[in-house]
């Protein structure tokens, strides 16, 4: 591949995963936060395979982006889905 | 006041973590991190693709490279190094997951449902999550299967195959909210595979080199990148692969509880 185009995307990658992580913090709905988290364990394990690590990437995408969303989403359903004033009226 | 009770309530658990801490320190004061163990040389960049000087092998990671098809027969270098050369560490892995799976189960036994809670009616799923469920779970098992079959191959192993068939039942699970596997066989698996995997560990203790998880076929069965090659590689990611899978399972059921 050529360099630049790999810095590039790598850099977009970095910059998404960066805003998504701030999303993550900023939401008040703890089902999107727990929905955008894996989507910056998917936008990481796309990261891995541009870094030649396919094993890494396989494991980040399935146990990131799958497993650890659905989990936490378990627990929130267990408790409460929004922070405290953050409840949509 | 109240402060004085809380810390006079963790007094034991503070003890407890500095005779922890105290004894890691005991044990690991010895081993010198970060020093290279082959040779004291500084490492060499290897280039992907560069023919490698067996003669001059100054770290580890050159060691791999250079012989690791030789010494393991696995195609997948990754593989080599997880299963082969750092066999213990991912024992190690599995029973940190094993460990945790159970936490989760212990904590989750303490919490009952609420009868508040129970009396939620469940939304039965919609008609295309059901439909397409039954149609997708058989690929995506099959798949989970195919990637720990091949660890030695291609990229994957035992633990991306076991969280890609949780993530099957995963979907099942989802899919319909009333049924479940049974607790009794998902753990009769999971055992089954763990001390499958301790006794292809012992199968090294018998064999030649008497090491603990060694692998002493690998020259012995099939050419480097045959599907039956690698000696005892294939046969531990297939009970790891069964492992993880199982205990990932039974992790997604426990944390679903009853329903919803």
């Amino acid at each position: 591949m050529n360099e630049l185009v790999f810095i590039a995307l790598a850099t977009l990658m970095f910059i998404l995963m960066i805003a998504l992580a701030v999303m993550v913090i900023r939401s008040k709905d703890l089902i999107k936060a727990a929905i955008l988290l894996s989507g910056v364990s998917l936008i990481a394990s796309f990261v891995f395979v541009l870094l030649r690590a396919p094993d890494v990437a396989m494991a980040e995408a399935s146990i990131g982006s799958a497993l650890t969303a659905i989990i936490l989403v378990f627990a929130i359903k267990k408790t409460n889905r929004f922070e405290e004033g953050g409840e949509e009226k | 006041m109240m402060e004085r009770t809380t810390f006079h309530r963790s007094l034991p658990a503070i003890a407890l973590a500095l005779l922890f801490a105290a004894t890691l320190f005991v044990a690991f004061v010895e081993v010198d991190f970060g020093e290279p163990r082959i040779e004291e040389e500084l490492p060499v960049n290897y280039q992907p693709g560069e023919e490698i000087d067996t003669e001059n092998i100054t770290t580890p990671g050159l060691r791999y490279l250079a012989n690791s098809s030789e010494e393991t027969g696995s195609a997948n270098l990754v593989t080599a190094v997880v299963v082969n050369y750092r066999g213990f560490d991912t024992l190690g892995e599995v029973t940190i997951l094993f460990l945790a799976a159970t936490g989760v189960g212990a904590l989750l036994s303490f919490i009952k449902d609420d009868d508040e809670k129970k009396k939620k009616k469940i939304l039965p799923p919609s008609l295309i999550l059901n439909k397409g469920a039954r149609l997708v779970l058989p690929l995506i098992i099959l798949f989970g299967v195919y990637v720990f079959l091949h660890g030695h191959l291609s990229p994957g192993g035992g633990f991306q195959g076991g969280v890609i068939i949780a993530s099957g039942m995963l979907l099942f699970y989802i899919a319909e909210p009333t049924k479940g596997a049974s607790h009794k066989v998902i753990s009769i698996i999971e055992s089954t595979a763990g001390l499958a995997f301790i006794g292809l560990g012992i199968v090294g203790l018998m064999t030649a080199s008497k090491i603990f998880l060694a692998n002493d076929f690998a020259g012995d069965w099939g050419e480097v990148g045959m599907l039956v090659s690698a000696g005892l590689l294939p046969l531990i990611y297939i009970a790891i692969g069964f492992k993880v899978g199982s205990e990932m399972t039974g992790l997604v059921e426990k944390m679903r509880g009853d329903g919803s």
